[in-house]
C-alpha cells in the first residue's frame, strides 16, 4: 500500500500516527498517510524563511519554466507517490475512489491544473498588471520612470485544503514562481493532488526545501494557520465568519454563485436552459462557482420546471462511467444530514421542490459505505424564503422570484454572478454591487473561470505589499 | 480485575496474583472504613442507607464493587464539602482540590495526606540519575486550587529539594480557546514562559521540572530561539502529563525538544492521583503504558457499551477508575478517556492502559491540551 510521509521542507518523515485513506464504496484501504502533530509544524515553521531563501536563488523566469515543465509531469509522468509511485491513470482512479468524484471529473480537474501551470506567465502578468517580475524578486525597481517597491508579506503561504473538489488547487499554483514557499495541510480524503503536484515540482527542479506537507487533523490546520503569516483556508460558512476581517487569512467558502436575469431578457429564458443546467450540474455542483441560485422577476415556476425536467433524471452511475454526473458523499452521515435539513426547509410556505416528479425515487440514495443526493430544483416565490440563498455540496438550485429593482439588495454575498441583461442601467448597478465578487455580463456559465483574473482577492496583493521606497543615487 | 497473564512467565503470574490479593484486601479495608458509622463519611453512610444493602457485608473483593454501579462525578459539585470527610478525620486539617470550573461549579475533592502519599509512591519510580535527591524543581503547570501544584511541591520536598512555581490559571486558558482569542492565548503562554525562564536563570540550580506537553514545546522553542535549550538550562529530568501524550508526541519530544533530558509521562487526575508509565522503550514505538498506583487506585479498560465487561488485552475500551484510600472512595468512575488494555509487567504486576486519548464519543466536547 502507498504510504505518504509528512514532508518537512522536502524531507520525508514517517509518523507513528498513521491514518488510512479508503475507497468510498468498498472500504478498501488505498493509502496510509502519516499524521503530523501540531508541535512539529510549529517547530518547522521557524525555518520557513529558508523556503523563500532557496527560491530566491532561482530567477522568477527560471522558476516559471520549471513549473511549466511540472505541468506535463503532473499530467503524463509516473511520479513518486510517497514510498511508491503512481501513473496518471492510477492518480485519477485513486482520487475518484477517496473523494467520490467521478473519474472523468478528476481528469477534468487535472486538465484545469495543467492549463493553469502552462499559462502561468499570462496569469502572473495579469495578476501583477504586467509588472516586471524581477521587481518582486529584488524588492524594488523602476518601471516607466517610476520607482516601485514590493515587500513579501510572508516567506510561505500556508494552506488548509479541502477534500471535496481538486479544482481548487489551481489557486496556489502561481505561488512558487513568486518565490514564496508552500505549506500544505491536505484534505483528509484528497492527499493525492498536493503530493503529486509537489513531486512534479521536485522533478522539475523546484527546491525540495521550499515545500512542506503536514497531513493531520484539525489541530494541524490550526497549527498551519497560527504559524504562517499568510494562509488560504477552505471551509463552510462558519469558517468564513471565523476568519472574516483577518488580513492574514484568505477564506474560500461557499460561493452562493448565481445567474441573474434582467427584465429585458427574462422572457427569453428558454434560450438559456443549457447555460443554467451546466452552471448547476458541472463538477457535480461541488464548486464554489457552481450555480445555486437563479433570480428572475417572472417565469420562476416555468424555469424551475424546465430545469427540473433536465436535471431531475440525473442519477448516480459508477465513478468510471464517462456519463457519471454525481459525486458520492464519502463522509458518513453527511448526505443524510443535508437531506434532513433540506426537507425541514421545504416545509416553509412559498417554497416548492419541483424535481420530485421528474425523478424516479428519492433524492437521497444511501449505499453501504456512501450516499448520493440527486439534483434538486426548488422554486421560491420570494427572496425572503430561507432557501433562497442556500448552497450545498451537490447540484441544488433555487429559482427565486424577485423584482429586478430588489435583486441586488437581496442576493447577499455572491462569488460569481452571471447577469443576463443588456439593460445598461442594470449593468451599471451590477458593476457597482459590492456583494458580487466575479461578474459575468452576458450568458457565461458561472463555472467558466478566466484564470487571468483574480479569484476572491488577488493572490499577488495578498502575498506582497506595495510600499514607498527611495534610494540615494 | 482480571490478572490472567501468560503462563510463560510464572514469576510475573505470581506477582500479579499477589497484587490481586492485595487489591482485594484493600477493597475490604476501605469498604469497612467508609461504611462504618464510626469512621465513614456522611456521604457514603447516607448512600448506603438509601441503597438498601450493606457494602460491608456484600463487598468482599474488587469484583464486588460492581454493585455500586458507577460513581458520578457530578456528586462532587457543590457543598457541603465536609460530607466527603471520613468521620475519623473530621479534626484533621483538610485541603480541598478542584477540577473543572471554567464555567459553573467546579468539582471538589477533599484531601488530607493522599496527595502526599501518592506522590511519595510516585517518587519511588523516578530514576535518581535524572531526578537527583536534593535537586530543586520548577512546577511549570496549573496553579490555584489544584492538587497538582501542591503535589509537585511535596514531591520536591520529599526528595529534599525546593519547588519554584509559576502562576497559571487553566480556566482562563480554556476561556481564551473557546472565545477564539488566539492572540491573547499566545500572550498568556508567553507570560507563563517569562516566569519560567526568569526562575530558571535566577541561580536557583533547578534540575527537575513538571510541565505539560504544550508548555514543554513552547519552552523548548523559546529557549532555542534564545540560543539555549532545556538541557543547557540545567534540567536533567522532567515529568509531564496529559491526554495529548501520544507515542508520536513522545517521539517528537525525545528527538527534537529534549536534547537527551529524561522525560517520564504520567496520567492522572484529582480523583485518582497519579499513574506512572512503564519504563520508556523507543523500540516499542514510543508506546506509553500507564499503571495505576495499585492498590490505592485501579484502572480498568472496559467495553464502552457494557462497562461490566473488560476488553481483552490489546483491545480498545473506555478507561474506568476506582480510588480506594481512607480519604476517598470512588468506585468505578467512567473517565472521559479511552485506550488499549495492557497486561501486567514486572515493574507493575497489574493491568495498565496505553494509547490514552479522549473517549471518541465525547471527544468533540472536550477541550484538551490547553496549557
Amino acid at each position: 500500500m502507498l504510504h505518504f510521509p509528512i514532508l518537512r521542507w522536502g524531507k520525508p518523515y514517517k509518523s507513528l500516527d498513521i491514518d488510512q485513506v479508503v475507497h468510498f464504496a468498498t472500504g478498501e484501504p488505498l493509502a496510509e498517510v502519516s499524521q503530523a502533530n501540531g508541535g512539529l509544524v510549529q517547530r518547522d515553521m521557524r525555518k520557513a524563511h529558508q523556503a523563500r531563501q532557496a527560491l530566491r536563488e532561482i530567477p522568477i523566469q527560471e522558476l516559471m519554466q520549471r513549473v511549466k515543465s511540472a505541468a506535463d509531469l503532473f499530467m503524463q509522468a509516473e511520479l513518486a507517490a510517497g514510498e511508491g509511485s503512481q501513473t496518471p491513470d492510477e492518480f485519477v482512479k485513486y482520487q475518484s475512489a477517496t473523494t467520490g468524484l467521478p473519474e472523468h471529473m478528476c481528469r477534468m480537474n487535472m486538465e484545469k491544473l495543467h492549463h493553469v501551470l502552462t499559462n502561468l506567465d499570462s496569469i502572473l502578468a495579469s495578476l501583477t498588471r504586467g509588472l516586471d517580475l524581477d521587481i518582486l524578486s529584488r524588492g524594488y525597481g523602476e518601471e516607466d520612470g517610476v520607482m516601485r517597491s514590493f515587500q513579501a508579506t510572508t516567506p510561505v503561504l500556508g494552506m488548509v485544503l479541502p477534500s471535496n473538489s481538486p479544482g481548487v488547487h489551481g489557486l496556489w499554483l502561481p505561488v512558487i514562481p513568486l518565490q514564496i514557499g508552500l505549506v500544505f495541510k491536505p484534505g483528509p480524503q484528497e492527499p493525492w493532488t498536493p503530493y503529486r503536484m509537489t513531486e512534479a515540482f521536485y522533478q522539475a527542479g523546484i527546491p525540495r526545501e521550499s515545500i512542506a506537507l503536514y497531513p493531520g487533523g484539525a489541530d494541524i490546520g490550526a497549527a498551519v494557520l497560527q504559524n504562517s503569516p499568510r494562509c488560504l483556508i477552505f471551509g463552510g460558512t462558519a469558517t468564513v465568519e471565523q476568519y472574516k476581517g483577518n488580513p492574514g487569512v484568505q477564506v474560500h467558502g461557499p460561493g452562493f454563485s448565481k445567474i441573474l436575469f434582467g427584465d429585458d431578457k427574462v422572457d427569453d429564458w428558454r434560450d438559456y436552459v443549457d447555460l443554467m443546467a451546466d452552471s448547476v450540474l458541472i463538477n457535480s455542483g461541488r464548486s464554489c462557482i457552481s450555480c445555486s441560485g437563479i433570480w428572475v422577476s417572472r417565469h420562476g415556476r416555468a424555469i424551475a420546471e424546465a430545469l427540473a425536467e433536465r436535471l431531475g433524471p440525473v442519477a448516480p452511475r459508477p465513478p468510471e462511467d464517462p456519463q457519471s454526473a454525481l459525486a458520492a458523499f464519502t463522509v458518513p452521515g453527511q448526505a443524510e444530514a443535508i437531506n434532513a435539513q433540506l426537507e425541514e426547509s421545504l416545509k416553509e410556505e412559498g417554497v416548492y421542490e419541483v424535481t420530485s416528479k421528474h425523478r424516479d425515487g428519492d433524492r437521497l440514495i444511501v449505499q453501504e459505505r456512501c450516499a448520493y443526493l440527486r439534483p434538486t430544483v426548488i422554486y421560491c416565490d420570494s427572496p425572503e424564503r430561507r432557501l433562497a440563498n442556500t448552497e450545498y455540496m451537490f447540484p441544488l438550485v433555487c429559482v427565486v422570484e424577485c423584482p429586478q429593482e430588489k435583486m441586488l439588495s437581496s442576493i447577499g454575498d455572491t462569488l460569481v454572478a452571471t447577469a443576463v441583461t443588456e439593460d445598461e442601467a442594470f449593468r451599471s448597478q451590477l458593476l457597482d454591487c459590492t456583494r458580487i465578487d466575479r461578474l459575468n455580463l452576458g450568458p457565461i456559465p458561472t463555472i467558466q473561470l478566466n484564470w487571468l483574473q483574480p479569484h476572491e482577492g488577488n493572490l499577488v496583493d495578498f502575498l506582497f505589499r506595495a510600499r514607498a521606497f527611495q534610494m540615494a543615487g | 480485575m482480571t490478572t490472567s497473564i501468560s503462563a510463560q512467565d510464572p514469576q510475573l503470574a505470581a506477582a500479579a496474583q499477589a497484587a490481586r490479593q492485595q487489591l482485594d484486601e484493600q477493597v475490604r479495608q476501605i469498604i469497612e472504613w467508609h461504611f462504618n458509622p464510626e469512621t465513614g463519611s456522611s456521604f457514603w453512610l447516607e448512600w448506603a442507607n438509601n441503597a438498601g444493602w450493606d457494602p460491608r457485608r456484600e463487598v468482599q473483593g474488587f469484583d464486588d464493587l460492581v454493585k455500586f454501579g458507577h460513581f458520578e462525578d457530578d456528586w462532587l459539585r457543590g457543598g457541603p464539602v465536609r460530607r466527603w470527610v471520613p468521620k475519623a478525620y473530621q479534626d484533621r486539617p483538610i485541603f480541598v482540590f478542584e477540577t473543572g470550573g471554567t464555567t459553573g461549579t467546579p468539582k471538589t475533592r477533599v484531601s488530607i495526606d493522599d496527595f502526599r502519599i501518592d506522590y511519595e509512591m510516585f517518587s519511588e519510580t523516578l530514576p535518581e540519575e535524572h531526578f537527583p535527591m536534593g535537586a530543586n524543581w520548577l512546577m511549570l503547570g496549573p496553579s490555584g486550587p489544584r492538587r497538582l501544584r501542591l503535589a509537585v511541591e511535596h514531591l520536591a520536598q520529599h526528595r529534599g529539594g525546593i519547588c519554584f512555581c509559576v502562576d497559571l490559571d487553566p480556566r482562563w486558558v480554556i476561556k481564551l480557546i473557546k472565545k477564539g482569542w488566539h492572540d491573547h492565548l499566545m500572550a498568556y503562554q508567553q507570560h507563563v514562559l517569562d516566569q519560567a525562564v526568569s526562575i530558571l536563570r535566577a541561580g536557583h540550580d533547578i534540575r527537575c521540572m513538571f510541565t505539560t506537553p504544550k508548555l514543554l514545546e513552547a519552552l523548548a522553542n523559546r529557549l532555542e530561539d534564545e540560543g539555549s535549550n532545556i538541557r543547557q538550562e540545567g534540567i536533567t529530568g522532567i515529568f509531564s502529563g496529559g491526554t495529548e501524550f501520544t507515542p508520536q508526541w513522545n517521539r517528537f519530544a525525545h528527538e527534537e525538544l529534549l536534547d537527551g533530558v529524561y522525560m517520564t509521562p504520567t496520567y492522572g487526575n484529582t480523583l485518582m492521583g497519579l499513574a506512572a508509565s512503564k519504563p520508556f522503550d523507543p523500540a516499542d514505538n514510543y508506546k506509553i503504558t500507564y499503571h495505576a498506583p495499585q492498590p490505592r487506585a485501579a484502572l480498568q479498560v472496559v467495553d464502552p457499551d457494557d462497562a461490566s465487561k473488560q476488553v481483552g488485552y490489546g483491545e480498545t475500551g473506555r478507561v474506568m477508575l476506582t480510588t480506594l484510600t481512607k480519604e476517598t472512595f470512588v468506585p468505578r468512575f467512567l473517565e472521559r478517556d479511552e485506550g488499549e488494555r495492557e497486561p501486567p509487567c514486572e515493574a507493575y504486576p497489574w493491568d495498565g492502559v496505553s494509547g490514552v486519548r479522549p473517549f471518541h464519543r465525547l471527544a468533540s466536547a472536550t477541550t484538551v491540551g490547553v496549557y
